[in-house]
């Protein structure tokens, strides 16, 4: 069930195209930002929201990268892997991330604290490497600053 | 030196308000164009400054205009759609001004809406860059609290209503097509053409889709004139451009520069040369879908014409620098990864060969390469060629690796023959 604050979220969204399904990945991204991923009920819930099928829905969710279909931990990690970050050294972040953090891409901590996730650039090349956490930008990372950044984080 | 779409940005904080946006001149443009200029002429002075577009393929944006069918009894609601995907390895330059210019970027849309006489305009913008929603979406509440946008734009009869939507994120969001069917709610692919947007867009009606970059011009050349923005550029072609640079150079960053600066000036000067103890060993000119240049051509214009004379396309004006420490072979095979990632699966040469062109890559860098497969490499970039796929994404990925089969070839035959790669660790 879609919370009432939930739908009226998503009616502000559809209010802005022509048809309510352009909506669904908007809607998507309302379900997401409540509870973190969503799930194959939220995903039924927001079609029926939308009067589409969850299937067409489904093909939005596998087609947009920010949509999570999976649960994640309270902090998603976003590493640009592109080609600024390659050169300027972000395979060491990850390195670091899976030593000292437990993390390898794709994956979530046993804890449910991190998630990462591999990001095409994120316009930030100039502050290569770069990552987002938690929709917050870094740049200019160092093993040792990603250290501090990791740690303030509950 | 003029810098018009960087002038009022800060380097800090928050942009600046609508008051004092206003205190700059701003909306005087936007006032001048619904108030004293009719469309034809608005989309005159658009077409008579030759501004080209700043997404990447360099379309002259007036000839685009032209081709939306206009005057009473055409078909509506037609369309604006301002697009800040920006997601082309290497660029950043549309952030810069999204996130400081907010407003500018607004009154620039309403006066390009107005001249297409579209009733309706979307900003569109990548998932990722949430501090520019924030800021556009505060600049919209703004303006249209003081009456540029809505019913009655600036007190005049024109009408316009603009909504703006944050991506779910996808590179293909960006193409013209993909950008059209996200908006739809679908999945970002390409659609058959003719007819194209201009004619037949968004839900089927006609529609305009600009670079944000592209789109920060239009309230300069109404208010200043076709003739001041061609005199700004260094040679044939007018206005400034956002030029990047990044890679192992000293002082990575984006500079407003008047077009056709050379790629020397922009790497030397303002990104400070290379770092000590890297020197460069060629550049994408561009952004990651641009063919390499080499130090050769350090001194070619950075712009449409020259660029391409030189080999490679001006791209989104964005640099980056392979250096001499740093492995070609491993430089491609990034790149071809992240578009084999982000290829939406509409065209089989493109779906199915761009996997197998980044997996052949990394075992040539790991040095896993076999005999042939340079050869099998170079015939697969001919399936990718332009003319073959629905979109430029795959012609675009064959750009750099194509240009660096030639002109690093000893790297990738060293490789295969040797089983190993010499270069360190990126970055290292
Ligand atoms: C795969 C792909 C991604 C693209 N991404 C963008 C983008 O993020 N931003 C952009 O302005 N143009 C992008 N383009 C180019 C657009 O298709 C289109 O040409 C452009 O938005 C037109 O605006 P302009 O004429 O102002 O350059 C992309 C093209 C392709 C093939
Ligand atoms: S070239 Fe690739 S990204 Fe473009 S339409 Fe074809 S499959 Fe999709
Ligand atoms: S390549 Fe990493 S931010 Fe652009």
């Amino acid at each position: 069930m879609l919370t009432e604050q939930e739908r009226a979220e998503i009616e502000v969204h559809a209010a802005c195209y022509l048809h309510r399904r352009a909506a669904g990945p908007e809607a998507l991204k309302v379900v997401q930002a409540h509870r973190g991923w969503v799930s194959d009920e939220a995903l039924a819930d927001v079609a029926e929201a939308l009067g589409v099928t969850a299937t067409e829905l489904e093909s939005l969710a596998t087609a947009y990268t920010m949509i999570f279909r999976r649960p994640v931990g309270r902090h998603v990690i976003l590493l640009c892997d592109s080609v600024s970050c390659w050169v300027m050294g972000y395979e060491r972040l990850v390195e670091h991330l899976r030593s000292r953090w437990g993390v390898a891409l794709g994956e979530t901590t046993a804890d449910e604290r991190l998630t990462l996730l591999p990001a095409a650039c994120l316009g930030a090349c100039d502050r290569a490497p770069a990552l987002m956490i938690d929709g917050v930008l870094y740049g200019d990372l160092t093993v040792e600053k990603l250290d501090r950044i990791l740690e303030g984080l509950k | 030196m003029e810098r018009p779409l960087t002038e009022h940005i800060r380097a800090e904080g928050e942009p600046p308000t609508l008051a004092e946006y206003e205190r700059t001149g701003g909306y005087a443009a936007l006032r001048q164009a619904v108030g004293k200029m009719t469309p034809p002429e608005v989309r005159a002075a658009v077409a008579e400054s030759g501004l080209r577009g700043r997404g990447g393929a360099g379309f002259p944006t007036g000839k685009k205009w032209g081709f939306v069918p206009t005057g009473p009894g055409e078909s509506r609601p037609k369309y604006l759609v301002v697009n800040g995907d920006e997601m082309e390895p290497g660029t950043f330059k549309d952030r810069r001004l999204l996130e400081g210019d907010p407003h500018g970027l607004i009154e620039s849309t309403i006066i390009a809406a107005y001249a297409i006489e579209a009733e309706v305009a979307y900003i569109f913008v990548r998932w990722d860059y949430q501090t520019a929603a924030a800021r556009l979406g505060r600049a919209l509440a703004e303006a249209r609290a003081a009456g540029y946008v809505g019913r009655k734009v600036a007190g005049s009869d024109y009408g316009l209503e603009i909504y703006f939507h944050v991506s779910a994120g996808r590179y293909m969001c960006g193409e013209e097509e993909g950008l059209l069917n996200a908006l739809e709610g679908k999945r970002p692919t390409p659609r058959a053409k003719p007819p194209h947007p201009p004619v037949v867009g968004l839900w089927g009606k006609p529609t305009i889709v600009d670079n944000v970059e592209t789109m920060a011009w239009v309230r300069h050349i109404v208010g200043r004139g076709p003739a001041w923005f061609r005199g700004l550029g260094r040679g044939a072609e007018g206005g400034t451009k956002l030029y990047g640079a990044s890679g192992h150079v000293r002082r990575p960053g984006l500079w407003e520069l008047p077009m056709g600066t050379t790629a020397r000036e922009i790497i030397e000067e303002h990104a400070g040369g290379m770092r000590d103890g890297w020197s460069l060993r060629g550049f994408l000119p561009g952004g990651a879908s641009t063919d390499f240049l080499t130090a050769v051509h350090l001194d070619a214009a950075m712009d449409f014409g020259s660029l391409e004379q030189a080999g490679s396309r001006l791209g989104t004006g964005a640099i980056v620098v392979l250096d001499d420490r740093t492995c070609p072979v491993g430089f491609v095979a990034n790149l071809t990864a992240f578009f084999a990632r982000e290829s939406c699966g509409w065209c089989t040469p493109c779906r199915d060969g761009l996997p197998w062109m980044a997996r052949t890559l990394r075992a040539i860098e790991e040095g896993r390469g076999e005999a042939g497969d340079l050869a099998l490499l170079e015939e697969q970039t001919k399936f990718l060629a332009p003319g073959n796929t629905f979109c430029a994404l795959a012609p675009g990925a064959m750009e750099p690796l194509t240009s660096a089969l030639r002109l690093f070839r000893e790297d990738f035959e060293r490789h295969v023959a040797e089983g190993r790669c010499r270069y360190g660790r990126a970055g290292e």
